[in-house]
Order: C-alpha cells, then sequence, then structure tokens
C-alpha cells in the first residue's frame, strides 16, 4: 500500500511538472509577452519595468528556474486585466470552483449510481432501455448548450432559479448568514446540475454494466441462500463490489469536470477558475490564462491521487499490499 | 465521467466501451457474428446526409453565410418564412450559416480525428512491436500526458497564440486526442503479436517492418476505426465549446460554436441563435456516437477493446 | 421411516431460452428423512445441482419451478410459499453449501461478518452476540485461531478453510437440513476428505440431515447412506449404498460404477459410457437412456419406463425389471451405430466452423 501511494505520488508530481513546463514553453513561445498589451494609462517606462522585475529580460534557462521557483513559491506573476497578482485572483476563484466542481460531482455519482443500479436490477425492461436511450441522448449534448438551455428556460422564461452569478449582486452582503448559505445554494444548483447531469449519462452506463457483471456472481446467489431480502442482496452485497469500479471513474471524470467546469462557469457567471480563464481569455491577459491552466493541472493530479487512494482503501484486496 | 466535451479520453474509452450493451436496439443477435442493425444503417445515413449537407451547403444555402443582409430590418429576427431560422444581430441568415458551419465543424473534427488516429497508431504501433525499455518508456510517457486535461491544454494554447487559423485549431486538436488511441493500438499489436501466424512468419524470415505492415496493421484497424468514429462527434463537441469561448474558430468563420460565440450576450431575447445550433450539434453527435457503437457491434464485440476497458 | 423431513413431489424445473424450453428436472420425487445423508448423484446435465437449487426456490429466471412441484418441508410447501416466509426457511432451516468457495463468500466483507450476518437476519441478534457466534462456529469446523481469522477477507485463506466457512455459515443457525452442491469438487484431494469429514462429524454432532449433490461416486460411498441416481432431468434409479454398490441395477448405475478406476483392476483403458447427455432441450423419447444403454430394444424407445420398484427401498427405471433376460443380450449402444453417417457429418461441420473462425479472427 505504502509502495502504491508512493509510486502516485511521484506520478502527480510528475505530471505537475510537466504542465507546469508545458505552460513555460507556450508563454515563451507566444507573440509577446505580458507586459505588451496596449493600456495607455501605463507608460513604456513602467513597462520595462515591470518586465525587468518579473524576469522577462533573462535569458531563457534563467526564466525557466525562475518560473519554477516562482510555481513553487505561488507567485505565478501579474493580472493585467485584473490589475492583481494571478496568485491572489485564483486563490478567490478556486475555490468557487472547488464548491461547484463537489457539488457537481456529488450529485453526478449520486444519480448515476442509483440510475444505472435500477437499470441493471431492471434488465431489459423499458425503463431500463428508455434510460438508456436517454443517457445516450445526454452523451451527445454540449455542456455549454445544456447550461443556455437551462439557463433560458429555468431562470429567464420561468425564473424559479436566479440567472447567474453566485451570489445576490444587491442584498448578499446584508444577509444572515443563514440566508447568505441559502443565497449561494440557490445560485450553485443549476449550474452544479448541469456539470452533474452530463457526468451522471456517463456513471450510470458503467455502473449498470458493472452491476451485470456482479449480479450473477456465487456470492449473490449465497446472500439469497442466506435469507437475505433482495434488497439487502442488492444493495449490501452486490452493489459494494459493483461500486468499486465505479470508484475508479472519480479519478478519470475530474479531467472531464475541470474542463466542463470552464463552459458551464462562463455561462452561469459563477465567479470561479472557468469563468476567471474566459475574460481572461477575452482580455489577452496571458499570466492569469496559465496561472489557471497550471492550477487546473495541479487539481486535476491531486484530485486523481486522492480518488485513487480511496480505490486503494475500498478494496481489502488491495489493501494488504 | 465526461460533461459531453468528452475531454478525457479514458473516459471516452469507457463510454465507447458502455454503449455496446445499452444501445443495440431490440434487434438482439448472436454472440460473435455480424450483423448489421438498423440502428447501423440509419445512422450511417445521417452521417452521409450530412456530409452531402457540407459539401453542397452552398447550392443549399439560401444565402451567403457572411451576408449582411438589411442591417436594420434583418437584425436578430426570430425564425419567419424567408429566414426558417432566424437572423442574428449582424442580419446574418442563420440557415445559411448553419450550412457553412456543418461544413466547418465537420471538417474540423474529420480532420483532427484522423490526424490522432494517425499519430496514436503510429506511436501505439512502434511501442507494441519494440517492446522492452524504449516501450516502458513511452507508455509512462503517455501515461503523463493522458493525465493532463485536455480542454486544459487546447484552452492554453488557443489563447496565447489567438486568434488561430483553422488548419491550427486542426492541428492543435488533433495533436491533443491521439493518447488513447495508441493505448489502445498497442494492447492490440501486444496481442496480436502473440499468434501463431506472426510467429510463422518471422520463422520463415519476414522482416520486422514488413510483418507490422502485412499481419499486425489490420488487426489493428478495426479498433482504431470505431475509436476515431466516436472521437468524432467528441471533437466536435470540443470545437463547439472552444468556439464559444472564443479560441476556435473565429468571427466571420461560421461553425457551430462560433454561431453561439457571436450571440452569447442576448440569449434571452434571440433564443433561436442558442437553440439551432445546439440541435444540430446534438443530431450530429448521437449519429457518430450509434454509429460508432453499431460499427464496434458489427465488427466482433469480443475482439474490440470495449470490453477490454472493462 | 418416520415422517420424512423433506418431501419433494413431481419436481420440474423449467429454463425458458432462445432454443427452446429447457426441462433441466423433470418430474423428480424423493424424500430426505430426519438425521438422513442423502446422496444425488450424476453427471453435468443431469439436472441435480437445479434439483438443489430448486429446493429453496433460488433458480432465477428464465428458469422456474413449473406448476404441480411440490417441495414439502416441516408441514410447508416450499414450492408455493411466500417470498417472506421462504426466506425464513433460508439460511435458517434449511441452509446451502456451494461448490466453489472462493466466489461463493464475498471478497469485500470479512468472514465472521458474512457469518455474523446470517445470525442478525434469523435471530435478530446484536452485533456483538452475532460475531460471538460466528466465531464459535468457527472453532467448530475446525479453524484454529478462530477469533483472529473471522476478521480476515476470503482472499487471505486456504481454499480448505474457505470452505469451512461456508460449512459454518451453513450451520451456524442450527439448520434440520443441509443442502451440499458439490462441496468438495473444487479442493484438493486431500482437504476433500477432511471436508467429508468434517460433514460427518457435525452430522453426528448436530443431528441435521444432509442433501449431498456430486458427481463423484467415491465421495457417495463414503458418506451417504441413501442414493439418487439423476440421469435426463428424472431419477433413474434409489437404493440404499450399499445395495446399489453391489446390486445396481440401471445400466446407467452400472456404467457410472464401472467407469470409476479402481486400485488393484489391471485395465489399460478406463470404461466410459458412449454418446454424450443429451441437451435438456431435447430429451429422447422414450427411456432418455435409451440410446447409450447396451440393453435397450425396441420398448425402449417409445416407451418411457416408471420407476419399478426393485427390491426394498430399491427402484429403477428400466424396464429390464420386467424383461430382466435382455440383460443377457448386451449389444453396441444405438448411438454407436449411427456413428459412421454421424462422424462423417460432424467431421464436415466442424471443419467448415474452423475455417470460418479463422477467417473471423484474421
Amino acid at each position: 500500500m505504502r509502495r502504491y501511494l508512493a509510486a502516485r505520488l511521484l506520478q502527480s508530481l510528475i505530471v505537475v511538472v510537466l504542465v507546469t513546463t508545458i505552460s513555460f514553453f507556450l508563454i515563451r513561445l507566444a507573440p509577446g509577452d505580458p507586459f505588451s498589451f496596449t493600456d495607455f494609462r501605463m507608460s513604456n517606462a513602467a513597462r520595462e519595468q515591470l518586465r525587468v522585475e518579473y524576469g522577462y529580460n533573462q535569458p531563457a534557462p534563467q526564466q525557466f528556474i525562475r518560473f519554477l521557483g516562482n510555481v513553487a513559491r505561488g507567485r505565478l506573476g501579474y493580472s493585467h486585466s485584473m490589475q492583481r497578482n494571478v496568485g491572489t485572483v485564483l486563490a478567490e476563484a478556486v475555490p468557487r470552483t472547488l464548491l461547484l466542481m463537489s457539488a457537481a460531482l456529488f450529485a453526478a455519482f449520486a444519480l448515476g449510481i442509483a440510475l444505472g443500479a435500477l437499470q441493471a436490477v431492471r434488465r431489459g425492461s423499458w425503463l431500463d432501455r428508455a434510460t438508456s436511450a436517454v443517457l445516450l441522448l445526454f452523451y451527445s449534448v454540449p455542456d455549454f448548450w445544456l447550461a443556455l438551455m437551462a439557463l433560458l428556460a429555468l431562470a429567464y422564461w420561468i425564473p424559479i432559479f436566479p440567472t447567474g452569478g453566485m451570489t445576490d449582486q444587491v442584498l448578499h452582503d446584508y444577509m444572515s448568514l443563514g440566508g447568505r448559505i441559502r443565497d449561494v445554494v440557490a445560485h450553485l444548483i443549476l449550474p452544479a446540475l448541469t456539470l452533474a447531469l452530463l457526468s451522471a449519462a456517463g456513471i450510470a452506463r458503467y455502473q449498470r454494466a458493472a452491476l451485470l457483471d456482479v449480479l450473477p456472481q456465487d456470492f449473490v446467489r449465497t446472500a439469497r441462500a442466506k435469507g437475505l431480502r433482495e434488497r439487502s442482496v442488492v444493495l449490501k452485497h452486490a452493489l459494494r463490489n459493483a461500486l468499486l469500479p465505479v470508484i475508479t471513474l472519480l479519478g478519470l471524470s475530474l479531467p472531464a469536470l475541470v474542463g466542463g467546469a470552464f463552459f458551464v462557469e462562463k455561462v452561469f457567471a459563477w465567479p470561479g477558475m472557468g469563468y476567471v480563464a474566459a475574460t481572461a481569455i477575452n482580455a489577452r491577459d496571458y499570466d492569469l490564462v496559465t496561472g489557471t491552466v497550471i492550477v487546473g493541472g495541479i487539481m486535476v493530479a491531486l484530485g486523481s491521487l486522492l480518488a485513487d487512494l480511496l480505490y486503494a482503501l475500498a478494496d481489502p484486496r488491495l489493501r494488504a499490499r | 465521467m465526461p460533461s459531453p466535451t468528452h475531454v478525457s479520453e479514458p473516459a471516452e474509452r469507457l463510454a465507447a466501451s458502455l454503449m455496446v450493451p445499452a444501445t443495440a436496439p431490440a434487434a438482439s443477435f448472436p454472440s460473435g457474428r455480424r450483423r448489421l442493425t438498423g440502428a447501423f444503417w440509419c445512422s450511417l445515413a445521417l452521417i452521409g446526409l450530412l456530409c452531402l449537407i457540407a459539401i453542397f451547403a452552398t447550392q443549399l444555402a439560401p444565402y451567403a453565410p457572411n451576408a449582411q443582409l438589411d442591417i436594420v430590418g434583418l437584425k436578430s429576427q426570430p425564425p419567419s418564412a424567408a429566414h426558417p431560422l432566424g437572423t442574428d444581430q449582424y442580419s446574418r441568415d442563420l440557415l445559411s450559416r448553419m450550412l457553412f458551419g456543418a461544413r466547418i465543424s465537420l471538417s474540423v473534427a474529420m480532420l483532427a480525428v484522423l490526424l490522432s488516429a494517425t499519430v496514436g497508431t503510429a506511436y501505439g504501433l512502434v511501442a507494441g512491436y519494440v517492446g522492452g525499455r524504449i516501450d516502458a518508456v513511452m507508455m509512462r510517457l503517455l501515461d503523463a500526458c493522458l493525465a493532463i486535461p485536455r480542454v486544459l491544454l487546447l484552452v492554453a494554447v488557443l489563447a496565447l497564440w489567438s486568434p488561430v487559423p483553422l488548419t491550427a485549431l486542426i492541428l492543435v486538436i488533433g495533436l491533443t486526442g491521439w493518447f488513447e488511441v495508441s493505448r489502445l493500438v498497442r494492447a492490440e499489436v501486444l496481442s496480436v503479436m502473440q499468434r501463431e501466424y506472426i510467429v510463422a512468419a518471422r520463422g520463415l524470415g519476414a522482416s520486422g517492418p514488413g510483418i507490422v505492415w502485412r499481419h499486425v496493421l489490420p488487426n489493428v484497424l478495426n479498433p482504431v476505426i470505431v475509436s476515431a468514429t466516436l472521437g468524432v462527434g467528441n471533437v466536435i463537441l470540443l470545437e463547439a465549446g472552444l468556439s464559444y469561448l472564443g479560441i476556435g474558430a473565429r468571427a466571420p468563420t461560421a461553425s457551430w460554436g462560433s454561431i453561439f460565440f457571436d450571440g452569447s450576450d442576448a440569449f434571452q431575447a434571440t433564443w433561436w441563435i442558442a437553440l439551432f445550433p445546439g440541435l444540430a450539434i446534438i443530431v450530429t453527435v448521437l449519429a457518430f456516437n450509434v454509429f460508432g457503437s453499431a460499427l464496434r457491434d458489427a465488427l466482433d464485440p469480443h475482439q474490440l477493446a470495449g470490453d477490454r476497458a472493462r | 421411516m418416520a415422517d420424512p423431513l423433506l418431501t419433494i413431489e413431481k419436481l420440474r424445473t423449467y429454463f425458458y431460452g432462445e432454443s427452446g424450453v429447457a426441462r433441466a428436472v423433470d418430474g423428480v420425487t424423493f424424500s430426505v428423512g430426519a438425521g438422513e445423508t442423502v446422496g444425488l448423484v450424476g453427471e453435468s446435465g443431469s439436472g441435480k445441482s437445479v434439483t438443489a437449487l430448486s429446493v429453496l426456490r433460488l433458480v432465477r429466471p428464465p428458469g422456474r419451478l413449473e406448476p404441480g412441484s411440490r417441495i414439502v418441508f416441516e408441514g410447508r410447501d416450499l414450492a408455493t410459499l411466500s417470498e417472506r416466509e421462504l426466506r425464513t426457511v433460508r439460511g435458517a432451516r434449511i441452509a446451502m453449501v456451494f461448490q466453489e468457495p472462493m466466489t461463493a463468500l464475498n471478497p469485500v466483507f470479512t468472514v465472521g461478518e458474512q457469518i455474523a450476518e446470517v445470525v442478525r437476519i434469523h435471530a435478530k441478534a446484536s452485533r456483538h452476540d452475532a460475531w460471538q457466534r460466528a466465531v464459535e462456529m468457527l472453532h467448530v469446523v475446525g479453524i484454529p485461531s478462530p477469533a483472529e481469522r473471522a476478521k480476515e477477507y476470503p482472499h487471505q485463506l486456504s481454499g480448505g478453510m474457505r470452505q469451512r466457512v461456508v460449512i459454518a455459515m451453513a450451520l451456524v443457525m442450527n439448520p434440520a437440513l443441509v443442502i451440499a452442491d458439490e462441496p468438495t469438487t473444487a479442493l484438493d484431494v486431500t482437504i476433500q476428505a477432511q471436508i467429508l469429514e468434517l460433514l460427518q462429524e457435525l452430522q453426528r454432532r448436530f443431528g441435521m440431515s444432509i442433501l449431498l449433490i456430486t458427481h463423484d461416486l467415491g465421495v457417495v460411498a463414503e458418506t451417504v447412506s441413501r442414493v439418487l441416481v439423476m440421469y435426463g432431468g428424472e431419477i433413474v434409479e434409489e437404493a440404499a449404498v450399499k445395495t446399489l454398490f453391489a446390486k445396481a441395477h440401471h445400466p446407467y448405475t452400472e456404467g457410472l460404477l464401472a467407469a470409476m478406476p479402481r486400485l488393484g483392476e489391471n485395465r489399460e483403458r478406463l470404461r466410459t459410457i458412449p454418446g454424450t447427455v443429451p441437451p435438456p432441450t431435447r430429451w429422447p423419447n422414450g427411456c432418455r437412456f435409451h440410446d447409450r444403454c447396451p440393453y435397450a430394444w425396441e420398448r425402449c424407445t417409445s416407451e418411457h419406463p416408471p420407476l419399478y420398484q426393485i427390491g426394498a427401498g430399491h427402484v429403477s427405471r428400466c424396464h429390464l425389471a420386467e424383461e430382466p433376460e435382455r440383460r443377457n443380450q448386451p449389444h453396441e449402444p444405438f448411438i454407436m451405430r449411427e456413428t459412421s453417417a454421424g462422424v462423417a457429418r460432424d467431421a464436415a461441420r466442424g471443419a467448415r466452423e474452423n475455417a470460418a473462425a479463422r477467417s473471423a479472427r484474421s
């Protein structure tokens, strides 16, 4: 178990270094540098000063070392569109994305596992086939489009949910703690559900297959022979085994979730990493974009690691190693 | 598991593997036998129709895609008889834009997938055939690449070089999508290498590259074709998303995603600009997905990586 | 004999599939007395395992018990009992021991939990009491250090130990009947002997009845008092074990006994029963064994034999009971006569299939 952990840690580290290196080369190779934007308020001298300060006038290898050092220390550069350090901007944005993603993950897995299990137990029935057809449909839907439609339908035409953002712009600060929490939750529901719905499709498919694999196995028959209720047989004995492969999906769904969050955040104006990145792209804020990419890569690597850990803990056959 | 930008290749592979049991329609076939079902033909026909539309867009479209028709009178009009899909805020006919958009979206997707398939197959062939240390190193590299979220990478690259010409877009998308294919190919190569006729061919003195070309490659192609088909749907979604962010196909090029981008400010008022491209994408991606899984069923469900993925 | 513990009457279990109806168990009637060990013997395809599963209605769709089947146990007909009441029987009054101990146990729960679970469902015991009972049972079945072992997972135990755990799980509620479906087949020979000994010892101690399903006549000789031989989904012979081995009546039983390799016998080839077990979708007409039987005559091809009484407690489903002189006229079984034409046909078909498979692979 410990060897497995060590190996996975090393792998994650390599990925982070890789992402950082790639980002560095991208910045270097891209036309211009972060300070070549045209903002008449800033004089050329001031620009040169910033360039020196951030080391953009040094030879490449030195810049790389410096870059790595900076990233390690969390100094990711300067965002000119926000007039703040990239690190600061992201420090605010990342937790919001984490909130959105956690909610989405939770909903996705809950929905996906439930649907998939239901399908497996009622295999071949109209419910099974209808669900499969609907899920296949969801698979073919672009997430930003679904987000847009959801926003249009449930926030504009039928105003059930707020039309975007994370909090009520006007009233949030005046609310009590409970009110503030409810406010955030109300804004969270639609984007999280949108993100979740699409992931849930894949999870349901996988869970269905996994449970179908487990149900004919001998120990399920033993459980029945012991006198257990069918529900216990499926939920306690069969599903517990069928969940294991689904846990591997946790790690696998993270990259997709981070990517999907980009689009959903933009549509709903949820002020997380994706939203920041989207506005940064439009403003040609290189440092912010690459900072987002690096942080995103780290998040995914860490998340994968955690997911693998979870799997190793869950399967007693792995724990012994 | 994937948001439909399908940006995680392993997720796509899993997804591909899962489409087998559930999407096979009422016609059930005995295992191992090749059967072409209704889904196969329908989706193939649909794909053919879409390709035809893309090719003959010029003939089919009532207006030029970028023609700004009556700037005042036709600005942002809802669907009507003259403009069945409405017009956008630049007074361009949406139907025409959509038809030309098919051309862009489909060609970008197909070319990018072609690139991914080629690179991935080559990488996998080499790794599988050569084996040993080189193979191990190549696989480690691959694992690292797989761990990087595709969207993040694409966003980084495209944002920094934006605006990118279409060829560059295709190149970048293609070069970030070959990881999973190469894994598939390598696995297939390893399994083929163990079969008797390879050993026999070697015994008879056949050369390395000759063996690869004549014996290994044909066997390996089946899963690649299926993966490529499913990949097309994936890339269409990806390109649409990137264009929506503003870093894919740029104005005034009309891809289904960039149509979104142009109208992204005022969706409450101009809902048709959001609805129709989306429907087009859904139908197209659905067709490719159904075709891909039907194709895999037809090509022998047990041979392909789908079952192995589980 | 006092009132039998379990009486099975006209049990029929059919499977409904694409290639037709498989009549896996087709009219089986027998009983098991209290404290008795009964052996149910047959090859694969005879229907013996399905019979075992049918008792507790563990057969899943597309298989089902046909109406008219009766399974009388402790005064109730299990075949028509409600699901809820049947659950009170499973694991508590009748328990099953399955063939493959590795796959019969859930890999993600400790063995202690799996045994304790039975106690908790049926005796409504607390977690603690149930666990204690589980450890106790592990001790009873001869597992050393039971308290530590109980916390282990199935993959950490050897095959023999796992089977002991399965037996412990079956016996923990002191059932009246244990149905053991090939309990030793998946084990090494030396372990086999240990497990059989364990079963016998436990029976002496707890007094339950055992229905032992097996294909191995050697196992039967050691452990049971009465034997039922199954073929073609039916019982074809029933006798006390000594009688069966000394004076088997049915030609199939004879064939089984002859096929057993024995020490001290000086043979170069093992005797076999020619032909193969027919598929349950197409039982032969008349006597189901007639095409493989060395004594069969015209009557056997058309008239399905009932169970004839041969002696006390000895029945046989064979027309030889009425025409015993035919036993002196053995001949080559019918299935061999079709051989030349049959072999040629089969060879051609096999070659075609091979060619198709090869081209499918490449």
